[in-house]
């Protein structure tokens, strides 16, 4: 029997505000344990709640970017629990009225373009940090994290595929990166990844009893997991056995899911509408504010390159696939209005060098502006395209312009006829064996003679030039 | 100052204290240390202190005299005030009367005490009341029982028994209370004082300790209407930090202390007077009342609130849902008490919470645990929230109709220590003609309005619409200034 995996993913964002969503403390990563806390985030007694507005202007971007309908009134519910990273004993969440559902992401997979719901979008503040002593049976809580806000993204089960499952993780992390509302590092949580699968006869309409996967802790292992897990439960039905309802942590050393057989399983969390907060009304002028406020998106912005710089889908994709580096790009394109070229450098010469040194577009030691004086130089043939390179690598080391580097060491390029002329004439005067051998048919000497001359002038000599000269003077 | 008025300095409200303060007869010095000295006196019998700040109070004393010296005299410069033990007094102990709190010192100011302090008001200490709020005898506190001015043999009322005590015995010039279900009103009832709960939303609940968020409501308990006004007037108004506080313009409430009930409709709400138990004693004060009320001007229409049965239910599950909730932070991991040694994670839980808390805060916690499970969410919480809903209607319904609600505040006297301890569904039923304002959300009163036969304190609940708590001060003055029972003290 042929088996469909039907596959639907939780995203919790963290929303890169300054302050956490129901206190003015910093939201700011990587602060020594328990300074980032106040009375409210602690949990004390007779503290309150109030709602930090950037929160809810964030999730309305996503909203709205992903196409949801916004509730004209969403409301926060406590989901209890107990847990000594959770100050309160529940956390902030919205339960029965999120604040947006009803969206859809488009992704594309092996030329395919696929369509997946979005079942909800909503808010809820971070729980803290449990760190665990390694001496002592000891756990240190830190509620740095305690508030920071969040963002949950629910799919529909429409996932076919663990490729379709990271191809639509990407798009979500791409539109959260647009939207300039959260930073999109798995490996450092801001985005997590939970997944639920099942399996079902191909065919059939019924979903199969479904696992949750969690410890998803990156684009890599999302995949693997899934891949496990779906082979996991293939096998399972094959045999004629059931699948069981659990919860599943992946754990990347043995490359495979356990489940937790935790009590969690058996949780109820009670969930109730929150009484310190009021219901949150949103108003339509400010859902039309956000929408007019919106960037432009991942999909616009490849459109528009493959229209606008005559690029090819792949290239648009490509240079799209973050903002930074699309905004890059458009920055080069600028200086030097030609996007195939400008285009080839970055994704074959500037990306490679980028990851070999592990850095992000934005720390890129060539600038906008210095890779495009460096295009430029070529298009007006002071450089050739060899020596273009090796001034690239000078650029990348010292940060100086194309222009400084070329006047510091002379390396224009040799243009001048006569000035050429007269080293292709002292070259031939020097080989007067291969120059019988050429005129006697030996063609691919050619390539002996203009190493010659590239030799004698360090480089420098434009090759067209070289090469006519050489035809002429050899008798082509 | 003549020397007898000065021997009684703890004895005056805070409007004749204040003026003797304001013409310089008496320092807040003065008054501070008498009522601090009555307190030292008198409260071994009654217990209504959990904490005195002595020293704190006498600064706070100094520095009030030093703004009176400057000209700067405010309304409550210089009053020596009781704050009931679960509204938090930055660096003091606030426990609410739990031994799970017991060591807990707040780093922060609840909103009313950051609004006193600037007021220059005085804090003399922290008050007894059941634990954690949940009760109404205080006979609930995880530290000791406060006895009644009026009888030491019976309980003051509660929660806020230590407020109404201390200021029924003179041991303070006015408190603070909270109201949830009645929490001010019945004991300024049993007590013979004045207590408001002002409406949900009036006064922020920054800093007070939660029971049930949704029905909390601090509010003054006071020696007289007059006094209730004054309090009022600086604790109320929006505070950024409680999102359920409401933006609203807060009114000068001495305004309302002005003569003349003529033209005012007082309803008679039907179904509280068709509830049984209603103490003969109780029954012909009330109408007594309702009479005064006639010779100042007021008529009488009778109107209905057709889900008051429903009060005692649907209260009794909104309140513990919320409570267990709101409880749930009191886990030993960062602050008060944390069994010693535990094994593991649940273990500390476990044996954190058994201890730590008293046994009515334990029930209170079950019933809401177990009314939010999965499975039963719609039939308790869900359809209490509902049917309160229809409460709020009834009390939009009756106010089309009059101005006020007449009612009794308890069905009986205060009753003996001891008496209903054994019956917690018992002592739930006297609260039903106070749950009914904390559900809707409406202010109430409750004023002295005269004394059972064997000399025990009879309060008249007064409720009023949304945001009119000057009409209840209004027409609570008349009342008072008519019949004068809050004059009468309690001999000890
Ligand atoms: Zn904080």
């Amino acid at each position: 029997m042929e088996f469909e995996p039907v596959i639907g993913l939780e995203v919790h964002a963290q929303l890169k505000t300054q302050s956490k969503i129901f206190c003015s403390c910093s939201t700011a990563f990587g602060a020594p344990p328990n300074t980032h806390v106040c009375p409210v985030c602690l949990g004390m007694p007779g503290v309150l709640p109030v709602l930090n507005k950037k929160v809810v202007e964030y999730a309305l971007r996503m909203a709205v970017a992903t196409g949801c309908q916004v509730a004209e009134i969403s409301r926060f519910a406590r989901k209890n629990y107990f847990y000594p990273d959770l100050p309160k004993g529940y956390q902030i969440s919205q339960y029965e009225l999120p604040i947006a559902a009803f969206g859809e992401v488009e992704i594309e997979v092996n030329g395919t373009a696929i369509k997946i719901g979005i079942t909800r979008i909503h808010m809820e503040e971070d729980a803290g940090k449990l760190n665990h002593d390694p001496h002592r049976p000891m756990s240190h809580v830190d509620l740095n994290r305690t508030g920071v806000p969040l963002i949950e993204i629910v799919s529909e089960p429409d996932i076919r595929s663990p490729e379709e499952a990271g191809a639509y993780l990407k798009k979500l992390r791409s539109i959260l990166r647009y939207l300039e509302i959260c930073d999109g590092n798995m490996e450092e949580g801001s985005f997590r990844c939970d997944a639920n699968i099942s399996l079902r006869p191909k065919g059939d309409e019924k979903f199969g009893t479904r696992t949750e996967l969690k410890n998803l802790n990156s684009f890599k292992h999302v995949e693997k997991a899934i891949h496990y897990e779906i082979r996991r439960q293939q096998a399972i039905l094959e045999e004629g056995g059931q699948v069981i309802q659990e919860t599943r942590l992946w754990n990347p050393d043995s490359q495979k899911t356990y489940s937790m057989r935790d009590k969690e399983e058996a949780h109820d969390y009670r969930y109730f509408p929150d009484p310190d907060l009021l219901p949150l009304v949103i108003d339509k002028a400010w859902i039309d504010q956000v929408r007019n406020d919106l960037p432009e998106l991942p999909d616009e912005k490849t459109d528009r390159f493959i229209h606008q710089y005559s690029l090819p889908e792949q290239d648009a994709e490509r240079l799209t696939s973050s903002k930074e580096l699309a905004d890059y790009f458009e920055a080069c394109v600028t200086i030097f209005s030609e996007p195939k070229a400008v285009c080839n450098w970055i994704t074959g010469i500037l990306l490679g060098l980028l990851n070999a040194q592990g850095k992000t577009i934005e720390e890129s030691p060539v600038t906008a502006e210095n890779l495009a004086g460096l295009l430029k130089l070529v298009s007006e043939d002071v450089l050739s395209a060899k020596i273009a390179k090796a001034v690239f690598d000078e650029m990348a080391e010292t940060g100086k312009s194309a222009r400084q580097i070329v006047d510091e060491k002379g390396l224009v390029q040799v243009t001048d006829s006569s000035a050429i002329e007269a080293v292709v004439q002292k070259v031939i005067d020097a080989s007067p064996d291969e120059v019988v051998a050429y005129k006697g048919g030996k063609r691919k000497l050619i390539g002996f003679f203009v190493g010659q001359v590239m030799k004698e002038t360090s480089g420098k000599a434009n090759p067209g030039i070289v090469n006519k000269i050489l035809q002429d003077k050899l008798g082509g | 100052m003549k020397r007898e008025t000065k021997m009684k300095l703890y004895a005056l409200t805070i409007h004749e204290a204040h003026d003797l303060l304001k013409s310089r007869q008496i320092s807040s010095t003065e008054l501070t240390r008498a009522v601090l000295d009555h307190i030292e006196k008198i409260d071994d019998k009654i217990g209504a202190y959990l904490s005195v700040f002595e020293e704190n109070a006498m600064i706070q004393a100094r520095e009030a005299d030093h703004m009176i010296a400057r000209n700067e005299i405010q309304p409550l410069t210089g009053i020596p005030l009781s704050i009931k033990d679960l509204i938090c007094t930055k660096g003091l102990p606030t426990t609410c009367a739990s031994k799970i709190l017991e060591n807990f010192i707040p780093p922060y100011d609840a909103t009313v005490m950051s609004k006193l302090k600037n007021a220059g008001a005085v804090t003399l200490g922290k008050v007894n009341m059941d634990e954690f709020a949940m009760g109404s005898s205080t006979e609930n506190s995880g530290m000791h029982i406060t006895r009644n001015p009026w009888d030491i043999t019976r309980i003051p009322g509660g929660s806020s028994g230590g407020s109404a005590a201390s200021v029924a015995a003179d041991m303070c010039i006015g408190s603070l209370g909270s109201d949830t279900g009645g929490s001010i009103r019945q004991p300024a009832s049993h007590c013979s004082v004045v207590g408001m709960k002002p409406t949900y939303g009036r006064v922020s609940r920054y800093g007070l300790v939660a029971f049930a968020s949704s029905l909390d409501q601090i509010g003054p308990l006071t020696k007289d209407v007059t006094d209730c006004a004054l309090l009022m007037n600086v604790i109320s108004g929006y505070d950024p930090h409680d999102s359920t506080s409401v933006p609203k313009d807060v009114p000068d409430f001495r305004r309302s202390l002005e003569k003349g009930l003529k033209g005012l409709k007082i309803g008679l709400p039907k179904e509280y007077y068709m509830t049984e138990g209603l103490d003969p004693d109780v029954s012909a004060t009330i109408d007594n009342a309702a009479n005064t009320m006639k010779d100042l001007g007021a008529e009488f229409v009778e109107v209905s609130l057709p889900h008051t049965k429903y009060a005692v239910a649907v209260y009794y599950v909104i309140a513990p849902c919320e409570a267990s909730s709101n409880l749930a932070r009191y886990d030993g991991v960062r602050y008060g008490f944390r069994d010693k040694d535990p094994k593991d994670l649940m273990q500390m839980y476990r044996s954190t919470k058994s201890k730590g808390f008293g046994p009515e805060v334990q029930r209170r916690i079950i019933i809401g645990t177990y009314a939010l499970s999965a499975g039963y969410y719609d039939a308790y919480y869900g359809k209490a929230s509902q049917v309160r809903t229809l409460m709020i209607e009834d009390f939009k319904n009756a106010f089309q109709k009059c101005d006020v609600l007449l009612s009794p505040v308890t069905p009986s006297p205060a009753f003996k220590i001891g008496e209903k301890t054994d019956d917690p569904l018992n002592m739930y039923l006297s609260d039903i003609f106070t749950l009914s304002a904390n559900l809707a959300g409406v202010p109430g009163i409750s004023i002295p309005c005269g004394f059972s036969k064997n000399n025990l304190p009879i309060g008249l609940q007064l409720m009023g619409s949304h945001f009119n708590e000057e009409m209840l001060i209004k027409v609570a003055y008349n009342f008072e200034q008519a019949t004068m029972f809050h004059k009468k003290k309690p001999s000890l």
